[in-house]
C-alpha cells in the first residue's frame, strides 16, 4: 500500500514541485540560492530530462543534442527581435524550429543505431555549428552572435521599445530576471518533468523501453521501431529547443558556441551522472555538474587561503597548493574525479546511490545492471 | 511452382538462397496445412534457421515466394509479417531481459492491439486494463512469476517467456526453432504437453527439432531438409521409413 502511494503521479509530483519551488531555501545553504544559477538548474535540468527521454528510454546515445539548444535559442531571439519581446512565442517557436530540425536529422542518424548513430549525431551537430558561424550569418550574425538591436521590427509590440534602451523579455510584462525568471523557469521544468513521467509510464514509453531491451525482439513482435525512435528524438529534441529558448530568456543573446560538441558531451555527462534511465537523475545531474562550474569555479587563492585561514600557516600552504588544481580554472578536474568515481561505483548513477541508501530492492537492481551490461556487450557485437 | 493446396496456410514456394557460392536453400518448395504441427528437421547446416528467417523476413530469397494465407510476404519488413499473424520463438531466446516479466508479455499484446505504430505518451500503462488481466493470465498459465525480472529467469523459463509471448499475440502461425534446445528431460516433456495443449487450439506450427523424441510426439507432417534441398516430405511413419532419410540423418 505505501510502496502504491510512493509510486503514484500524484505523490511524485507533489514531491518534485515542492522540492523545486522551494529551492532558494534549501539551496541558500551552499551558496548556490540566488536566482542566476537556479535557472541555469532549471533549464539544465529541463536539457537533460529531454535528453533522457532518448537515451533513457530508448538507449540511443545521441552526442548532437547542443544544435537543438543552439536552434531553439536563435528561434527565441529572432521571436524576440521579429515578433514581440513576450516570452510564449518565443518558447512556442522554439520548441516548433527545434523539433522540424530534430525529424530531419533523427530521419537520417537512426537509419543506424549503436555507436554509428552516435557519430552521425556528432556530425550533424559540428555542421550546424560550423554553418552558424559562416555560411549562416545572416541568420546567426555568426560569431558576434544574435542580438536584440533598437532597430528590430517586433511588429507585435513595436511601441514597448522606448526611451533608447534595449527591451528585456518579459511574460505579459512581468520582467523574466531575478527572482520571477526562476519562477517562470522552474514551473517550465515541473510540466516537463510530468510530462517525461507520463511517457515513462505510457504504452508509448514501455515500447521505448522494450527498444533499448531488444530490438530485434520489437520487430518481430510487429513493432516498427523507426518512428518510435523518430518520435523519441524529435521529443527530445523539443526538449532541448525549449530549454535553449530559455537560455534567450535569461539573456537575449544567441551563439554558435552554444551547439558545440562539448555541450552535447555536457548533457550526457548530466545525464549518466544523475541516473540513466531514471527520472529525477538528469535533473540530479544537471543541478550537480551546474553547481560545480558555477561554485568551484568561483575559488582562487585568495578565497582558498581565507577557507583554509584555521589551519597552521604551513599546513595551510601546502593544502592550498593540493586543493587549488581542484578549483578555479581546475574545475574540470573536481568533476572528472566525481565523473569517475560514480561511473566505477555507481554504474547507475547518483540514482542508484540514493536506492542502495535505502535499501530499494537491491537484487532487483543489481540483476537488472547486470543485464543491462551484458546486453552492452552484445550490442558491440550486433 | 507448385500449386497452392487447399487449406494451405504457408506455402514456402520454390525458394532458392545462396550466401556467396553456398546453396543454402535450393529449390525448397513446403505447404503447411491449417491446424497441423509441421516439423522441420536435417542435420545442422541444413538450412533449417535459413528457412524460418525467410518466411520471417530476416532474409530475402534470391528466387521464389514465400505466400502466407493467400498473400505474398516476401519483400514484407519483419513487423509486417508478424501483424499479419507469424510469430517466431528463436533459437536462443529473444526477450527484453532488463524489463519484468510482465512487461515482457504485455509488449506483444499491445503490438496486436494498436498495430505497428502507435503514439499515446499520456495514455497510463496501468490503465490498460483488458490488456493487463491478459498478460497475467498467461503469466498464470506458464507458472511464471510477474515482477520477476526476465533477465534473471533459468534458460528454460526464459524459453517459456518468450513462447508465451508469442502466444500472446494469438498468431495464425507459430513458429519455433528447437524449443526444447538445453533443456532437461522433465522441462522438455512439460514443453511437449503445453505445445500440445496450443495444438488444441487450433494454431497452425512449424517446429525446427532435433530431439527426435518431440518430433514424434507432435508433428503432424514432417520434412527432411539436408544440404538446403529437401528430400523428404510426408507424416512421420512415412519418413521414418524412408531409407534416404535414415541414411542422411536418423543414422540407419
Amino acid at each position: 500500500m505505501t510502496k502504491k502511494v510512493l509510486e503514484s503521479e500524484l505523490f511524485i509530483m507533489l514531491l518534485f514541485a515542492g522540492a523545486v519551488l522551494t529551492m532558494p531555501l534549501w539551496l541558500a545553504p551552499i551558496g548556490a540560492g540566488y536566482p542566476d544559477l537556479m535557472q541555469k538548474f532549471a533549464i539544465f535540468g529541463l536539457f537533460a530530462i529531454g535528453y533522457n527521454v532518448l537515451f533513457g528510454l530508448t538507449g540511443y546515445l545521441s552526442f548532437g543534442h547542443a544544435a537543438f539548444l543552439g536552434v531553439g535559442s536563435y528561434a527565441a531571439v529572432w521571436s524576440f527581435k521579429l515578433l514581440s519581446m513576450n516570452v510564449l512565442p518565443a518558447i512556442f517557436f522554439s520548441m516548433i524550429f527545434s523539433g522540424i530540425f530534430a525529424y530531419m536529422i533523427g530521419f537520417v542518424s537512426l537509419r543506424r543505431s549503436g555507436i554509428y548513430f552516435s557519430i552521425l549525431t556528432l556530425a550533424f551537430a559540428q555542421m550546424s555549428y560550423n554553418l552558424a558561424y559562416s555560411v549562416l550569418t545572416p541568420i546567426t550574425n555568426g560569431e558576434t552572435g544574435l542580438q536584440l538591436t533598437l532597430n528590430d521590427p517586433r511588429i507585435l509590440d513595436a511601441a514597448s521599445s522606448n526611451g533608447g534602451a534595449l527591451p528585456s523579455p518579459t511574460l505579459f510584462g512581468l520582467k523574466m530576471s531575478g527572482f520571477e525568471g526562476f519562477y517562470f523557469c522552474a514551473v517550465l521544468l515541473i510540466i516537463g518533468f510530468f510530462i517525461a513521467l507520463k511517457i515513462s509510464r505510457s504504452p508509448f514509453g514501455l515500447v521505448l523501453k522494450g527498444i533499448k531491451s531488444n530490438q530485434t525482439r520489437m520487430k518481430f513482435t510487429g513493432f516498427n521501431t523507426r518512428p518510435y525512435l523518430i518520435t523519441a528524438f524529435v521529443i527530445s529534441g523539443m526538449y532541448a529547443g525549449l530549454a535553449g529558448s530559455l537560455m534567450a530568456v535569461t539573456d537575449p543573446l544567441a551563439g554558435a558556441e552554444r551547439m558545440q560538441w562539448t555541450a552535447s558531451g555536457e548533457v550526457v555527462l548530466m545525464t549518466i551522472l544523475g541516473g540513466v534511465g531514471t527520472l529525477v537523475g538528469p535533473v540530479l545531474g544537471a543541478g550537480i555538474i551546474k553547481y560545480f562550474e558555477n561554485i568551484f569555479s568561483a575559488f582562487n587563492d585568495r578565497s582558498l587561503h581565507e577557507v583554509l585561514a584555521f589551519l597552521p600557516d604551513g599546513m595551510e600552504n601546502i593544502v592550498v597548493t593540493l586543493v587549488r588544481p581542484f578549483v578555479g580554472e581546475g574545475w574540470h578536474l573536481t568533476l572528472g574525479v566525481l565523473f569517475m568515481l560514480v561511473i566505477i561505483f555507481l554504474p547507475g548513477g547518483i540514482m542508484q546511490g540514493i536506492d542502495r541508501i535505502f535499501g530499494k530492492s537491491k537484487k532487483k537492481k543489481a540483476a537488472e545492471a547486470a543485464a543491462a551490461t551484458a546486453r552492452m556487450g552484445e550490442e558491440q557485437h550486433g | 511452382m507448385a500449386e497452392a493446396e487447399e487449406n494451405t496456410v504457408l506455402h514456402i514456394a520454390d525458394i532458392h538462397k545462396s550466401f556467396g557460392g553456398l546453396h543454402a536453400l535450393s529449390d525448397v518448395d513446403l505447404q503447411v496445412k491449417e491446424g497441423t504441427t509441421h516439423a522441420i528437421i536435417g542435420p545442422n547446416g541444413a538450412g533449417k534457421s535459413t528457412l524460418l528467417n525467410v518466411v520471417i523476413g530476416r532474409l530475402i530469397p534470391d528466387t521464389g515466394a514465400v505466400v502466407f494465407d493467400g498473400e505474398v510476404i516476401t519483400g514484407k519488413t519483419p513487423h509486417e509479417i508478424n501483424q499479419a499473424g507469424v510469430a517466431r520463438v528463436f533459437q536462443t531466446p529473444e526477450i527484453f531481459s532488463d524489463l519484468t516479466v510482465f512487461d515482457n508479455v504485455i509488449v506483444p499484446i499491445l503490438s496486436k492491439r494498436d498495430g505497428s505504430y502507435k503514439f499515446n505518451p499520456m495514455a497510463k500503462l496501468s490503465a490498460q486494463k483488458e490488456a493487463h488481466d491478459e498478460a497475467m493470465k498467461l503469466i498464470a498459465d506458464f507458472g511464471l512469476k510477474a515482477d520477476d525480472p526476465s533477465g534473471s529467469l533459468s534458460r528454460g523459463d526464459k524459453r517459456r517467456l518468450e513462447l508465451a509471448m508469442c502466444l500472446s499475440q494469438h498468431p495464425r502461425l507459430l513458429l519455433l526453432d528447437e524449443p526444447t534446445a538445453g533443456m532437461s528431460r522433465h522441462d522438455t516433456n512439460s514443453t511437449i504437453e503445453l505445445l500440445k495443449k496450443i495444438k488444441e487450439g487450433g494454431m497452425t506450427k512449424v517446429i525446427i527439432e532435433h530431439d527426435m523424441h518431440v518430433v514424434f510426439s507432435l508433428a503432424d507432417r514432417i520434412s527432411v531438409l539436408a544440404e538446403g534441398r529437401i528430400i523428404a516430405d510426408g507424416t512421420p511413419e512415412e519418413v521414418k521409413a524412408n531409407p534416404v532419410v535414415q541414411e542422411a540423418y536418423l543414422g540407419g
